[in-house]
């Protein structure tokens, strides 16, 4: 049987959710090996259940497989994505993938004052934390180089261990969780007006994207769609978060390859579109301005021309920005062949956004059914197979010109309308996924029937970001490693939550 | 022939003439011009040590723009450096989460005196919404004596960029000098 039809013919408990009996759960890691189409997006937990959520690329609909008990079989041999995962379940709710093939501790440095904050019984802990356990390199004149929490710049903390041989890594192993806030512990018993706070601090610069995908899980569980005017505003917010960040990508990429002017120009256009940015929403950022129900703040005709003006000039300034960035040998050399991510390891990991696209995968949230408004409007999707730095960098440069063009479409067809309406309280559960700039980020959530938050899951792209960082630098020299982590760029509170 | 020399040498009276010794009024001099000089070329620097405690990178993105062009945070003697060891100044963001309260205390404790701790953003000024949350100690005053906060969410390159001139003036008070910590904001 198909991973999916296995997940199907279990008993429906809510609208995308199936519960399968623990022997219909330790089938599902035999029938995902066999079915390498199959979406995996996240795995999480509630007390004594665990979920995870699957795509089929055909219909686009995602379904979610629910287990009870307090173990259950690992997916991480057929979804290496998954891994990470488990070992956050075990950490926050005390669930034991038993079968694991890599069982240590993830978010959980020994430092909280109790074992699984989230769990039916978290037990008190004191003493001192444990010395962390890494994976080992064996070989003639290999020696390790620990990196951080604190890195040399501005920058989230996260802990590096490069094994490396003469001047190349042969394994890196990033340790995180530095930055564990307990964000979904939070979440409870909150209404999704109260809580959406925390979903727009998930990672700061993606607070759009996680917003939005909350408040759509939000929207989906009480059943009352925003109005079409608060849905093309997000659009437009979306899009312009993605122009910000990833002209801040590709300027830091390029000066982590000590070339230091695209840093400066395309610096100066990321600080123009936030501030055209708090010309018509109000927040740099854009924090806060995604609301359940629909958007914060209505965009004015001020609001609409600064965001007008400032696609002008990044339309204007993006093409020599990129001959400079394609003629100039000493940096073409540092990024053409450098941090090589494969077609298949990228399918493997289903990774999402620019990292996925630059290794051929093309997956784009945006494309779901029933994505409003993206569902009725026509826009590129830049896929790459190289899988290099250089492929990275090239992604985020389409991307810009595709976005551009999409809020300028949006701009000039906005509905009218209210911007916002209230959701009913009332119980349901919700699934949503946005396209973030890194990728597709998804939120499920779950309302008693006092319209509170019972449980909640955010699964950032970065998850399946970071285990690709670490196959990306093997066999690249260290000096390539900021230029390498920047092309790809994982968020680090995204995964700690 | 050398060494009845060098043995009479060693035996007899120096031949070095002697130096009178300047007046105490072009001493004072001196060391007002140097003063002065150090002053002028050192007093109106600090070099700043960025410490990522628990933030969601969003004050990250705004410290960052501090540098860029529109901006352009070295014009005023402020530079970030790499260790803290390098460092006159620990600037603090996010909450501090349990998971790196010892890392920030280390960092603290790398950096030489005299030394300032700006908690910037609502996060480091108090814990902001992570505020409760078993896995977060508090804001950067749960961990570290905190000298100046700049709240925002996240703050602006502005109000960054106005909290550490702010700090830098203070620093260049004359009644800092041989003060251990320096003035609160």
């Amino acid at each position: 049987m198909s991973a999916l039809a296995l997940i199907r013919a279990a008993p429906q408990v809510a609208s995308q959710r199936h519960l399968l009996t623990a022997e219909a759960w330790s089938a599902l890691p035999a029938a995902l090996a066999d079915d390498p189409e199959v979406i995996f997006l996240g795995l999480w937990a509630e007390p004594g259940c665990v979920h995870a959520a699957f795509l089929h690329p055909e219909d686009g609909v995602p379904v979610i497989a629910s287990t009870l008990g307090e173990t259950y079989a690992s997916l991480a041999q057929a979804r290496p994505g998954a891994g990470l995962m488990e070992r956050a379940a075990r950490d926050l709710w005390g669930v034991d993938a038993v079968d694991a093939p890599d069982r240590r501790p993830w978010l959980d440095h020994g430092r909280w004052p109790m074992t699984a904050p989230m769990g039916p019984r978290p037990l008190p802990r004191s003493g001192a934390a444990p010395q962390p356990q890494f994976r080992t390199a064996e070989g003639e004149g290999i020696h390790i180089i620990p990196v951080g929490p604190i890195h040399a710049g501005i920058i989230e903390p996260g802990h590096f261990r490069f094994h490396v041989q003469g001047e190349v890594v042969v394994r890196l192993e990033a340790r995180l969780g530095y930055v564990h806030k307990g964000i979904l512990g939070l979440m409870r018993a909150k209404s999704p007006r109260a809580a959406v706070q925390f979903a727009a601090r998930v990672s700061g610069d993606s607070t759009v994207a996680h917003a939005l995908a909350f408040c759509r899980a939000a929207e989906a569980a009480t059943e009352t769609p925003a109005p079409p005017r608060a849905v093309a505003l997000r659009a437009v917010m979306a899009e312009c978060e993605r122009l910000a960040n990833h002209l801040g990508d590709w300027g830091a990429i390029c000066n982590y390859a000590a070339f230091a002017w695209p840093l400066a120009q395309a610096g100066l256009l990321r600080e123009r579109m936030l501030r055209a940015c708090e010309a018509a929403f109000g927040h740099r950022l854009m924090m806060d301005r995604v609301l359940p129900g629909g958007v914060a703040t209505d965009l004015g005709a001020a609001g609409a021309a600064a965001l007008r003006a400032v696609l002008a000039e990044v339309a204007a300034e993006t093409p020599a920005l990129l001959r400079i960035y394609e003629t100039h040998a000493s940096l073409q050399d540092r990024v053409v062949g450098t941090g090589l991510i494969s077609t298949s390891l990228a399918a493997r990991f289903g990774a999402g956004g620019v990292v996925g696209r630059a290794s051929g995968r093309g997956f784009d949230a945006r494309r779901m059914p029933g994505y409003a408004p993206y569902d009725a409007i026509d826009f590129t999707v830049p896929v790459l197979p190289s899988g290099d730095v250089d492929a990275r960098v090239r992604v985020r440069v389409a991307e810009i010109e595709a976005s551009l063009r999409l809020v300028a479409r949006l701009l000039d067809a906005l509905p009218t309308g209210p911007i916002h309406i209230p959701l009913p309280i009332r119980a349901g559960e919700g699934l949503a996924m946005t396209e973030g700039f890194r990728g597709d980020v998804l939120h499920w959530l779950r309302l008693d029937d006092g319209g509170l938050i019972e449980a909640s899951f955010i699964r950032d792209p970065s998850w399946f970001h970071w285990p690709l960082l670490e196959a990306a630098i093997e066999g690249n020299i260290v000096a390539d490693f900021p230029i390498i982590n920047k092309s790809i760029n994982a968020s680090y509170s995204g995964v700690d939550l | 022939m050398l060494w009845p020399r060098l043995a009479r040498a060693l035996l007899s009276r120096p031949i070095a003439e002697p130096v009178a010794l300047p007046p105490d009024s072009t001493v004072a001099a001196l060391v007002a011009r140097l003063e002065a000089a150090s002053a002028a070329r050192l007093g109106r620097s600090l070099a700043i040590r960025h410490v990522d405690a628990g933030s969601c990178n969003g004050c990250e993105l705004e410290v960052h723009a501090t540098s860029n062009l529109l901006h352009d945070l070295e014009r005023f003697g402020l530079r970030f450096v790499a260790s803290p060891r390098h460092a006159d100044v620990l600037l603090v963001t996010g909450p501090t989460t349990r998971n790196m309260a010892e890392a920030l205390a280390i960092a603290f404790a790398a950096t030489p005196d005299p030394k300032w701790v700006v908690a910037a953003g609502d996060c480091a000024v108090d814990g902001g919404v992570f505020k409760g949350s078993p896995a977060v100690a508090g804001g950067t005053g749960a961990v570290l004596p905190v000298d100046l906060l700049i709240p925002g969410c996240p703050p602006s390159p502005m109000a960054l960029i106005e909290g550490l001139v702010a700090l830098l003036v203070a620093n260049a008070a004359p009644e800092r000098a041989g003060q251990e910590k320096g003035p609160t904001a």
